[in-house]
């Protein structure tokens, strides 16, 4: 997929198998939004396909929800002024066919169809548990309940393969935490799920697989255990030690410099120097440490994030 | 009943008067006023509507003395007179308010129009200025009730205050109480159409009285719980609303008010027909009105008219479907590739496809084109339809009633109608208005659920498209004929793009009765307010402006529109919810 000169996603292979969930990360603009919209054809790719279940899929919105896979938005994109119901009913569209004339004439089918989609919306409100909520417009649910009925919502298509885009923005632990469980009781039902997330915690607990994405491309993919050991991972997150550390001599250079100002006696500025280069050393020494022990400890999430956050502020005085 | 009145905290209104003094002033002044109305108001008998005979009430007259009525009610609710309690639920002051304002309106204008007319104070009569002063003391009386929202200074008198939510009543009352209320509805809208086209002093003060005292009603809640009635008993009320438009032709004696009601009936359709595209659908097409006219000029040129190039005369049912299907075509041949874009871009193709209807059928006039529709001229003489043996050009009897002509079409046309309102409803409460709507909120998302939005839209657009056609072609038989200068985008009168699309606008987008109460509005003012002829469009802009700004969901407020116009917050918590859930609620809005 490119952009007039630039290429936001390029060369991604990806196999998602049924019953599975799979993770999707990557810093911010590496084109996991951009590879969601290509997959349900809000994009037109400029290379490449698009397959489900061995069909390829042609780049229009409607058909690959059609044929089987649903997404959701990043930024919530519900119908606003449409009651909950309504909104898990218009995901009922590509599984009924009731038209213009059978709407006009309201026939026994209709009605029938219109009833069924009806429990089985409000199947879905129960299994979200917003069926209590079905008569409020979907503008007034407050943050977490409109993420969970833009998921019902997405159900309502009856999805082969369901892709969550940031599925837990926003929302606090406890929340993160019930969306959890409802993506394991989703992958329960048989549904494929892929999700793209920040929060590594909820991803690594989550997924069977994760891919990482770095500027278009994919890096890995893989257990969680082999993403998290991976030091390219880390680096796409976190930047890469400088080779032939120039900061560490330039700042060796300034303090020389400092010190040669001050002007005390030559040893007392080499001293200083070496000093400098000692504390880059450690620096990177912690980072090492922490991306092994990130390895080892993999399953305790907890862990990862401190690990990520000591790595971070490790990354911030380096630069 | 609980005693809300006495939960607030009191603030005293505006003006110093004791309590004791506020009410019987009211009711004193609106005595007086209905006294007034049974007085000579002026010598001469050049002021429309002869205000002149002592004992016998006419014309503005006799709205003061409904104004004057409705304010005793008031003020008697407010005193706790037994069964008078339903008017006023709430036991605001702000109704008092506003009826008394409406009283007072109408006498006020009518004193300061006689003084103008005539040429100066001289030609009131002592029954003006008793009206003039009677209907000042019980606005005075209101200002000095306790503040009905205190703090909120004299914007208080005009929000609506909160109203305790209404028990249900046994469906049966429900049901009498549609009944009375669609019967004072047709009362009003016959008082209305019936005031002659040259009052228009009467006219301007039957809307004084109706906005004002619609305002007072809402305040007091009795509009919001009429309103849950009716759509309680949806069906119930759509029939005698039915039934009340059938038997208006009847209580008229002048055929020409049954005119004004065709053409207000195919103003409203065509209206209806592109609510489906604009209030449901979001798309806003600025050139409908040349559907109408597509639908009107294919019957036209089936209908047997000689001046038609094709000589062939269709019964009204095939000419009716030859103006639906030339629509339609017409429809999908502008929807094709103008319905790929969005918004602003699609409502300047649709404007620019407009005026290419109508300058086409100008030219097509045997100079610059073929000779189809005569150009300006346009094809006259269209004779009058025969249905089952009728021939609805003639006037027929009924009992001690003469059906003139234009009656006999309003028959016709209310049948279309009914089925224009069925083909919405249905269409709205479906799987294809449930995509609409959709395709209206977000269009990105509802593509991403599985709808086809191009063909979605092409739907949306066609059968609106067909339903104008459908009006068009009763248009044509009405008229006698057909020429291009009612089709273009604004005029001076309806129907034409501008005004449909205001018609929808103002009664309130997405809803049935809206474009009706929209469309007759915009068909009746302009009828009856002659004078105003040259100002018309400037007070019709206006209009639309002062709307915008104060009410832009619309008169008649779809439930989705109203909660995306004010937040309010809890508009929409079903009335089920019980009163604790409900604070709840708003506590954690909050």
């Amino acid at each position: 997929m490119r952009f007039g000169g630039l290429t936001a996603v390029r060369s991604v292979d990806f196999t998602v198998n049924s019953g599975e969930i799979v993770g999707l990360i990557g810093p911010n603009g590496a084109g996991k939004t951009t590879f969601f919209n290509c997959l349900t054809g809000l994009y037109v790719p400029t290379e490449g396909t698009v397959a489900y279940q061995g069909k390829v899929l042609p780049p229009k919105p409607h058909l690959v929800t059609q044929a089987g896979i649903a997404r959701t938005f990043q930024n919530i994109r519900l119908f606003a002024n449409m009651t909950v119901l309504e909104n898990v009913l218009v995901g009922r569209h590509t599984r009924t066919k009731e038209g213009l004339w059978s709407a006009l004439l309201r026939g026994p089918g209709f009605r029938k169809a219109e009833r069924e989609s009806e429990a089985r919306a409000l199947e879905l409100l129960e299994f979200v548990g917003l069926a209590d909520k079905r008569e409020h417009l979907a503008r007034n649910l407050p943050y977490g309940e409109q993420r969970k009925l833009e998921i019902a919502r997405a159900l309502a298509s009856e999805p082969g393969l369901l892709l969550l885009d940031e599925p837990t923005a926003g929302m606090n632990p406890q929340e993160t935490r019930t969306t959890e469980e409802l993506v394991f009781a989703i992958r329960d039902m048989g549904i494929a799920v892929l999700v793209i997330e920040h929060d590594m915690r909820f991803i690594f607990n989550l997924c069977d697989r994760v891919a990482v994405l770095v500027q278009g491309e994919k890096l890995i993919e893989g257990t969680s255990e082999v993403v998290q050991a991976d030091e390219r991972v880390i680096a796409a997150y976190l930047g890469e030690p400088f080779e032939g550390e120039p900061g560490a001599a330039e700042a060796a250079e300034v303090e020389a410099a400092e010190a040669g100002a001050a002007a005390a006696d030559t040893a007392g500025t080499v001293a200083t120097a070496k000093a400098a280069a000692t504390a880059t050393d450690t620096a990177d020494a912690t980072r090492a440490g922490t991306a092994e022990g990130e390895g080892e400890a993999a399953e305790a999430g907890a862990a990862d994030v401190e690990a990520a956050g000591s790595a971070d502020s490790t990354e911030g005085e380096t630069q | 009943m609980t005693d809300t009145t006495l939960q607030t905290p009191v603030e005293r209104g505006p003006l110093p008067l004791p309590a004791a003094v506020a009410r019987p002033l009211i009711a004193v002044g609106a005595v007086g006023t209905i006294a007034s109305a049974f007085m000579s108001w002026t010598w001469t008998p050049d002021f429309p509507g002869n205000l002149t005979i002592y004992g016998y009430p006419a014309g503005l007259q006799i709205l003061a003395l409904v104004a004057g009525a409705l304010t005793l009610l008031y003020v008697l609710a407010l005193w706790r007179v037994k069964g008078l309690g339903w008017l006023n639920p709430a036991g605001a002051t702000s109704p008092v308010f506003l009826t008394a304002l409406s009283a007072f309106a109408v006498c006020w204008f009518t004193g300061i129009a006689i003084a103008v007319d005539l040429g100066g104070l001289v030609n009131l009569d002592p029954g003006a200025y008793v009206a003039m002063v009677a209907s000042l003391l019980p606005v005075l009386g209101a200002l000095a009730l306790p503040h009905p929202a205190p703090g909120t200074g004299l914007k208080g008198y005009l929000t609506k205050p909160d109203q305790p939510r209404p028990g249900t009543l046994s469906p049966l009352v429900e049901r009498a109480v549609v009944t009375v209320g669609t019967a004072l509805g047709l009362v009003v809208f016959t008082y209305g159409i019936g005031i002659d086209d040259d009052d228009s002093e009467t006219f301007i003060g039957f809307l004084l009285i109706c906005v004002f005292a619609a305002w007072g009603l809402v305040h007091a809640g009795l509009l919001d719980r009429y309103t849950t009635m009716s759509t309680r008993h949806k069906g119930f009320a759509a029939c005698l609303a039915f039934v009340a438009a059938v038997i208006f032709p009847f209580t008229q004696s002048n055929d020409h008010n049954a005119n004004i009601g065709v053409n207000i009936l195919i103003f409203a359709t065509v209206a209806l027909g592109l609510n489906i595209v604009v209030g449901l659908t979001g798309l806003l097409d600025l050139g409908y009105v040349a559907f109408l006219g597509v639908g009107a000029y294919a019957a036209a040129l089936v209908s047997g008219s000689e001046y038609s190039p094709f000589q062939v005369h269709f019964p009204f049912w095939a000419a009716a479907l030859t103006g639906m299907a030339a629509s339609l075509v017409f429809g999908v041949l502008i929807g094709g590739p103008t319905l790929r874009l969005r918004g602003d871009y699609l409502a300047i193709v649709t404007l620019g496809f407009g005026e290419i209807f109508r300058i086409t059928v100008n030219n097509l006039d045997g100079d610059s084109g073929p000779n189809v529709t005569r150009g300006p001229n346009g094809i006259t003489q269209i004779p009058d339809i025969q249905l089952f043996g009728f021939n609805l050009g003639d006037a027929h009897t009924l009992g001690s009633f003469t059906l003139g002509r234009f009656a006999n079409y309003l028959f016709l046309m209310l049948i279309i109608t009914a089925i224009v309102v069925l083909v919405f409803t249905r269409a709205a409460d479906s799987r294809i208005g449930r995509s609409w709507i959709a395709i209206r909120e977000d269009e990105t998302a509802a593509t991403a659920m599985g709808i086809n939005g191009f063909r979605v839209k092409l739907i949306a657009f066609a059968l609106g498209a067909s339903l104008a056609g459908l009006a068009g072609t009763v248009m044509a038989h009405v008229n006698y004929s057909v020429n291009p200068q009612p089709y273009q985008f604004a005029g001076a009168a309806p129907p034409n793009s501008a005004f449909l699309l205001a018609a929808v606008v103002l009664g309130g987008m997405g809803t049935v009765s809206g474009p009706l109460l929209g469309a007759s509005l915009l068909y009746l003012i302009p009828e009856k307010l002659q004078f105003m002829q040259n100002y018309e469009l400037l007070a019709f802009g206006v209009a639309l402006i002062l709307l915008m700004r104060f009410r832009p969901e619309g008169i008649i407020a779809n439930r989705r529109r109203k909660l995306e116009f004010h937040e309010t917050g809890q508009l929409d918590v079903p009335a089920q919810t019980t009163l604790s859930e409900d604070t709840a609620v708003t506590k954690a809005g909050a």
